[in-house]
């Protein structure tokens, strides 16, 4: 069996990256909160770099409950929608000219969150890593941790369900 | 009990990233809290509708019941969440204030129960509603 000669490395350096930063620059809520996300071959960490405005209790200081919920909702969605968007980008199907256009496929849409507290998140980064526990056609599960200095010692998780868009296949019946 | 409340409403206020989101503490009683954030573009979480991102509601969520859990006659001082469940009914209508109610319903001395509910202009379908459970700081 001939084997197909791979890709030239920046060839799909350059694909990964542009359908990445199309993904996440396309949300302006993702701008507002200055998340941004590296990204190590398909694995995706979140990074939410501090800024004051992300202050919830002003006297600690420590950053808004609704900040790290927010932080974890966006990197499951990310995660989730980049892990459904792979085999696309990989293959070349996915015009990542198009995407930066602002041509977003549709985005998994939340069915609900839950997330713990374990610690005060602190006025310093915080870092996310989401692992999608079940990606079904319609229904996906993701489990998502949040860590500042310490990758060990989590300042919060969570766990969401998803409803994942439409493909062509389904909306034909 | 007036402190009580104008205290909470100061605190709310002074919260840098509720004063990001446009936050407006509109009422506080005797454990409920209710409030208004206004629609903005830069809260967008999905461009081609311009549909409200989770998130934001999220952070109303919780600042919300926060604010329940001080407004509470037997609650002694500040509060911190434990854990927050969100479940999204549906997209908030594009242009529309979001508005969010929050009870908190039982509170013990270490630990305070709090649900939520958050609406637009339709306020017979919920957007969102909100169950957690926050912590009873001593005052």
């Amino acid at each position: 069996m001939a084997r197909t000669r791979p890709e030239p490395m920046q060839v799909v350096k350059q694909r990964r990256d542009a359908a990445l930063k199309a993904l996440v620059e396309g949300v302006p809520y993702i701008r507002f909160l200055g998340i941004e996300f590296d990204r190590r071959g398909d694995e995706l960490t979140g990074l939410l770099k501090f800024d004051d405005k992300l202050i919830g209790n002003p006297f600690l200081p420590a950053i808004h409950g609704g900040v790290t919920a927010a932080f974890l909702e966006t990197t499951s969605i990310i995660t989730l929608s980049w892990a459904y968007l792979w085999p696309d980008i990989e293959s070349g199907a996915i015009d990542t000219e198009k995407l930066a256009a602002g041509d977003l496929p549709r985005l998994p849409k939340t069915i609900d969150f839950t997330v713990d507290y374990l610690r005060s998140g602190l006025p310093r980064d915080a870092y996310a890593r989401a692992t999608v526990c079940r990606a079904g056609r319609r229904y996906a599960s993701v489990r998502v941790e949040a860590w500042q200095d310490n990758r060990d010692k989590l300042f919060a998780q969570a766990n969401g369900h998803f409803l994942m868009p439409p493909t062509d296949a389904s909306r034909s019946g | 009990m007036v402190d009580k409340v104008k205290l909470a409403r100061q605190f709310i206020e002074a919260i840098p990233h509720s004063r990001a989101l446009n936050m407006q503490l509109t009422d506080i009683g005797a454990g409920t809290a209710t409030i208004e954030m206004p629609y903005d573009d830069r809260l967008i979480g999905d461009p081609k509708t311009g549909v409200i991102h989770g998130g934001a509601v999220s952070a109303m969520m919780d600042t919300c019941c926060g604010a329940a859990v001080m407004s509470h006659p037997s609650a002694p001082g500040g509060t911190a969440t434990i854990d927050l469940r969100i479940d999204y009914m549906r997209a908030a209508t594009p242009g529309q204030s979001i508005r969010t109610t929050a009870t908190c319903y039982h509170i013990t001395r270490n630990v305070a129960f709090v649900r939520a509910t958050a609406t637009d202009d339709d306020m017979d379908r919920p957007v969102a509603t909100a169950s957690g459970s926050f912590t009873v700081e001593k005052a």
